[in-house]
């Protein structure tokens, strides 16, 4: 086998010199070369996996069958299928358990009569593989769904199919943390289901979303939660884990929210500061509901606008006259995503809670996060393909059908150097995550606003199309490098929502989501030849370097050579754990920090003015109340945040005297100053 | 001639000191600084000017080289509002007196109805008492404490006959003044069309009776509850947030009480992105910070009740005071609102019940000069600029008030920058136990002070009486505020896209009734007249509203050269 390699290796020789020091960093030579890498030298980087190793990662598989098995039916064998072969006594410990991660015993042909697993073991070779944090040049060997070795000159075992992935670079798969595949809009269904739309994703590159549970305004959470599953586990050709909406809180949803966070696998909930009256929460609610998610350990998800002000705006533009897709735009202008950004980022500094605000879609709203991160704030922000390569100028298109396609809320920017800028806090880490709202609906759907643009179901494409324009814009234009976009597209999603590191890394046990990524040439986006059922496609016409050239989902290949092959319904649905790390350890220590603490004090015995029945103007106050004994409300001995380090809280001797603020020296050595002696 | 006499607080009206010449200071206004001399008559300034002709027999004051300013304008005082049926004990006599004892020669104060009652009632129960007891010269804000249909009309009234142009909304109280960003959006619109100005009382509510309730759980009950529950994010949020509405109502926003660096900040900002916004900073968050609160002297901690709270922050007054000399802040109040210890008591048990108020309309103009000018931040015309004159003009007495010229009201201040005094509830005129500003020593101070024309304060003593306060009416839409409002009205007509009839298929909606946005309650559709369309500021340039011919081909984000003039780089030849 390893003549053949070397072969293999031959036949490419000429390509790869030329190809010589023209790329950074420095590709691998032919094996044995003066520079080339020391041999094992990457499995020792790659994560130690014992700790989530594959047996982890499928018992998680297996848990979820168990502990759903009451409420949901494995749609497909695949699951059942994995769980049996790991366990089958017969077969040789994969390299996780047994330590060395490098070497893989050949399984032999004893699990050859299984032809679908066949087809799962795959080796990638000659590309370099790109992680958030360092890119090097490795092969790829992969089985069962998961990546089983790294390195270079594997031992796999005879009849894997190879993936040549000479020039490209290798990378996990995207995540498209926010689509809403299944959300109605006036009972309306979008064009593109879980089927179309996780079909577009996989041609794009994207190997798992994460959607968006859109319950109606006081129906059940888990009601809405198993119809998604139901859908998306017959639909869904990758891997997809869930968002809840909130639609209207209510002390009632406490339990469900629980049961969601702790058995159903779900830790981000998303709140509505706009569409008043229909789903909007207000300050109060949001309040309460942070401070519910983040003793759960989720994220707190917002849709930031200030849906009084859009509501009141809507009223004026439709009395106006103005009934098209520019009235839109006009009722939802920036400065009230603006507003609700830094509204939810001070409730959720008061509740101590995370925050994640979607749809980023303005220079300014993208400026209030950055300065609350600067402040310490906890606070992601997720802009979208749409806002990352379009404007808001097509609104005021003569042709009704394109205006209206590009209607989503809050609006493209009217301003035509958003785009830019939004890709510049991309690439510096200010905005974290790239999601695509995709929720498109067709041109006849649209149409049921054609006389009132408040009608017009909100949403546009961009499932497909996010990868490439977050390559085109940020890294071909280099804003960004290569690390930093798989980071964008793929890792800190993972990181946040707490998959990582099954997903959004290219590491030995980690899901096999990879994506063979061409970075050199370009492709233009079409209607025509995009893979959605809508007519339009708001990036239409536009040219973007950077493509998938093979995409490999849960091990199988699903792109190749420009032939999508996808299975409706294969994709599983990922549980997510609460309290993700990359978000709640900061959390977790500032809530130790953050006690307040009463002052002691004896007793006030002085007069007490006769209040005259006021009863009706006394604030709402809560029904319990301390004791009026303040001296018992000493609490934990912690630190208070709240207070100056000049606080008085200590016993003060002195605390009677009035506290002089400065003193000032009448008489100063070397005589007074003229000015002081002017009287 | 000269009403020089011991003249105590039950004296006689001295009609003889009518006419008056002020000799040999220097005019401060808040434009420049000039040596002349002053002569009043009849309430009015008749003269400025060296070697004046004067009639015989009139007083003389020599200045002595000192500055001689406009009186003081002190733009909020709560004189009579009730909290849980308590009044506070400096009634428009008593705080009137301290004011003038301060240098302050006008109040305006807030007339607070409670909700449910009228708002013309209410001002008119605020004009009987103030006429029968003010000592100076006063005008009223109108607070709403709820906002619905009926509102207007009253509103209507104040604005067009009773001379108020100014209204106070509140953001916070919640289920008692709040009010919904719906409700303050139609108040804003409504206010601006009467050429009002808006002033808003800003503090997220919401979250305010959430954190409320959470300290009280915790069992913390003491005054240090009081700014635990209102920590400055809540403020500057709901300056923002007023900020937001102002800019698209497109009216005058002025924010009373600004207490913290951030809300100082985010107005700061909003300004230099060209909002029509005012801040007013008060005596005590120019002066004193939030650590009194964690006292262990309950009377003590009590005293410095106010909402938004003081920042516990010790930078926040030199930071105040900053933006206030390079004019990102605009005026000075004092919020004066004194309640006795024992009326505070009422809130022994719960911080939630203090009543709310801290004194401060004697001591404004000495800590804006011993802070400010004293340390060199400030020249004396800003110092006159934003103790008087700025208010003048954005309430519409300008230049009645705030300025000395011939034909301005003879409201004029001997200020002596050298004298320092401690001060201390002992020798102040507030009918207050406690001073919250007990023992801090401060320069500058009145050295003689003249109303309507009339010396009230010199060498030390009071010469006021009661019910010499005259109502000052004020007209709508003050140029200060309203003329850059009036030209983007102008500017910001908007125009919709004609096109031809979509004339393609149309989805079939099934009905879903509970899908669509419910109708508003009546109380929420204001009909407001519309500018004429004529340009939109807030599109850009790069609009396509005209009619673009090539508008169904689709737009081309950029052109990419395939193959560059001099060979494609080594880059591209990888592939």
């Amino acid at each position: 086998m390893a003549e053949r390699r070397l072969l293999q290796k031959d036949d490419d020789e000429g390509s790869l010199f030329s190809r010589l020091g023209t790329d950074s960093p420095k590709p691998r030579v032919k094996f044995g070369g003066m520079f080339c890498n020391v041999e094992g030298a990457y499995e020792n980087k790659t994560l130690n996996f014992e700790s989530f190793s594959p047996n982890t990662a499928r018992k998680i598989t297996r848990g979820r069958a168990d502990c759903y098995s009451d409420t949901f039916s494995d749609s497909g064998s695949v699951r059942s299928d994995f769980s049996s072969i790991s366990h089958t006594p017969n077969r040789p410990q994969p390299a996780a358990s047994s330590q060395s991660q490098s070497i893989v015993h050949p399984t032999g042909p004893k699990r050859l009569h299984n032809a679908r697993r066949e087809s799962d073991r795959l080796i990638i070779k000659g590309g370099k593989i790109v992680n958030d944090d360092q890119s090097f040049y490795a092969d790829i060997y992969i089985e069962d769904g998961f990546i089983k070795q790294i390195g270079e000159n594997l031992i796999v075992p005879g009849g894997v199919k190879s993936v040549d992935a000479y020039g490209h670079i290798v990378i996990p798969g995207g995540i498209d943390v926010n689509t809403s595949l299944q959300a109605p809009h006036l009972g309306m269904n979008p064009a593109d289901d879980f089927y179309h739309g996780t079909r577009a994703a996989l041609a794009g590159g994207t190997t798992m979303i994460i959607d968006h549970v859109l319950p109606e305004p006081g129906s059940s959470l888990l009601a809405a939660y198993d119809q998604w599953r139901d859908i998306a586990d017959v639909r869904s050709c990758c891997d997809y884990s869930l968002h809840m909406d909130i639609t209207r809180w209510h002390e009632g949803l406490t339990e469900e929210v629980e049961a969601l966070v702790k058995d159903k696998g779900v830790n981000s909930f998303l709140l509505f500061m706009a569409y008043k009256d229909k789903y909007q929460s207000s300050d109060s609610q949001i309040y309460e509901v942070f401070g519910l998610l983040r003793d759960m350990g989720a994220i707190a998800q917002v849709h930031a606008e200030n849906g009084d002000i859009v509501e009141e705006e809507q009223k004026r533009i439709l009395e106006l006259g103005i009934t098209g897709p520019e009235g839109h735009v006009l009722s939802h202008p920036e400065e009230v995503e603006t507003e609700a950004v830094y509204r939810a980022i001070t409730i959720a500094k008061q509740a101590n809670c995370p925050l994640y605000i979607t749809k980023v879609m303005s220079r300014q709203a993208a400026d209030v996060i950055a300065k609350a991160r600067k402040k310490g704030m906890v606070v992601f922000g997720e802009p979208i393909a749409a806002s990352l390569a379009m404007d808001g100028s097509h609104y005021w298109s003569k042709n009704w059908a394109e205006a209206a396609a590009f209607v989503m809320s809050p609006p493209l920017s009217q301003d035509p150097s958003t785009p830019e800028y939004l890709n510049s806090l991309l690439a510096c880490g200010d905005l974290q995550v790239t999601g695509s709202a995709h929720s498109t609906f067709s041109t006849a759907q649209k149409a049921v606003g054609k006389d009132n643009f408040t009608l017009i179901p909100e949403g546009t494409n961009g499932i497909e199309e996010r990868m490439s324009v977050v390559w085109d814009k940020a890294v071909a234009t280099g804003k960004m490098d290569e690390n930093e976009f798989v980071a964008v597209t793929s890792t800190n999603a993972a990181k946040l929502f707490n998959l990582y590191p099954r997903k959004g890394r290219i590491a030995v046990g980690s899901d096999a989501d990879l994506v063979i990524w061409n970075t050199k040439e370009a492709r233009t986006f079409s209607a025509a030849t995009h893979n959605l059922t809508v007519e339009l496609n708001i990036f239409e016409g536009m040219e973007c370097r950077g493509y998938p050239e093979v995409v490999i989902s849960q091990g199988r290949i699903v792109l190749e050579g420009g032939q999508l092959n996808v299975t409706e319904g294969l994709g599983r649905f990922i549980p997510r754990k609460a309290f993700p790390d990359y978000v709640y350890k900061r959390i977790k220590a500032r809530s130790r920090m953050a006690d307040a603490r009463g002052v002691p004090r004896g007793n006030y015995d002085g007069p007490v003015h006769d209040v005259i029945s006021a009863t009706k103007s006394m604030p709402s106050t809560p029904t319990t109340r301390g004791p009026p004994c303040p001296g018992k409300t000493v609490l934990a001995a912690g630190r208070n945040l709240h207070q100056s380090g000049f606080t008085l809280s200590g016993n003060q001797m002195d605390d009677h005297i009035p506290r002089r603020t400065a003193q000032r020296i009448v008489a100063p050595p070397g005589g007074r100053s003229n000015i002081t002696s002017l009287s | 001639m000269s009403g020089i006499g011991y003249q105590g607080k039950k004296s006689i009206p001295h009609l003889t000191s009518d006419r008056l010449l002020i000799k040999g200071g220097r005019i401060v206004n808040d434009d420049q600084s000039f040596y002349a001399d002053v002569y009043v008559e009849d309430g009015l300034i008749k003269q400025v000017g060296e070697n004046l002709i004067v009639p015989g027999g009139v007083k003389v004051v020599e200045a002595d080289g000192r500055m001689v300013i406009p009186g003081g304008i002190d733009v909020n005082t709560c004189l009579q509002k009730t909290h849980l049926g308590v009044t506070p004990v400096d009634d428009f006599y008593q705080g009137t007196r301290a004011a003038v004892a301060g240098g302050t020669t006008m109040i305006i104060d807030h007339v607070n109805p409670q909700p449910g009652d009228s708002l013309l009632e209410a001002f008119e129960k605020w004009q009987e008492a103030a006429d029968r007891k003010s000592c100076c010269d006063y005008s009223l804000h109108m607070d709403i404490p709820q906002w619905h249909e009926g509102v207007k009309e009253e509103l209507d009234l104040l604005v067009q006959e009773k001379g108020i142009n100014s209204f106070l909304v509140y953001m916070a109280y919640k289920d008692l003044y709040q009010m919904s960003d719906s409700q303050l959006y139609e108040a804003f619109s409504y206010l601006k069309e009467l050429g009002a100005v808006v002033m808003v009382h800003a503090e997220n509510g919401d979250l305010i009776a959430q954190e409320q309730s959470k300290i009280l759980d915790m069992g913390i009950t003491g005054p240090e509850g009081h700014p635990l529950s209102r920590p400055e994010e809540l403020e500057a949020e709901a300056v923002y947030r007023a900020i937001t509405l102002g800019n698209r109502v497109n009216c005058p926003v002025y924010i009373t009480k600004v207490m913290s660096k951030s809300a100082a900040d985010t107005i700061a900002q909003a300004r230099k992105k060209g909002s029509v916004v005012f801040g007013e900073p008060i005596t005590a968050s120019l002066a004193t910070d939030g650590s009194h609160y964690w006292s262990k002297n309950w009377a003590k901690a009590a005293a410095y009740v106010t909402s938004p709270p003081l920042s516990p922050d010790p930078t926040t007054p030199d930071h105040l005071h900053s933006l206030l000399a390079c004019g990102d802040l605009q005026v000075v109040g004092s919020a004066h609102c004194a309640y006795s210890t024992s009326q505070k008591a009422i809130g022994k048990d719960n911080f939630t019940l203090i009543p709310e108020g801290t004194n401060g309309v004697e001591e404004r103009m000495a800590f804006v000069w011993d802070k400010a000018v004293a340390m060199g931040k400030m020249d004396e015309n800003q110092f006159v600029a934003v103790t008087s004159t700025s208010a003048a003009k954005i309430f519409n007495l300008y230049p009645r008030k705030g300025r000395i010229a011939v034909g301005s009201d003879a409201d004029i201040v001997v200020w002596d920058p050298d004298r320092t005094r401690t001060i201390t509830a002992k020798l102040q005129q507030s009918a207050q136990e406690y001073n919250i500003f007990e023992g801090m020593e401060c320069r500058g101070a009145p050295f003689l002070v003249v109303s309507q024309g009339k010396i009230a304060y010199e060498k030390g003593k009071l010469h006021v009486q009661q019910g010499t306060g005259r109502f000052i009416p004020r007209k709508p839409f003050p140029d200060y505020s309203y003329q850059r409002v009036k030209t983007r009205d102008n500017m910001m007509g908007r125009q919709g896209v004609s096109r031809g009839m979509y004339d393609g298929p149309v989805y079939d909606v099934p009905a879903t009734p509970k899908y669509i946005t419910p109708a508003p309650s009546a109380k929420t559709s204001p009909t407001t007249h519309q500018p004429p369309p004529i340009r939109n500021l807030h599109q850009s340039n790069f609009s396509l509203s005209g009619a673009q011919f090539d508008d169904n081909i689709p737009r081309r984000s950029g052109h990419r050269i395939v193959a560059p003039p001099g060979g494609r780089s080594n880059i591209t030849n990888l592939g």
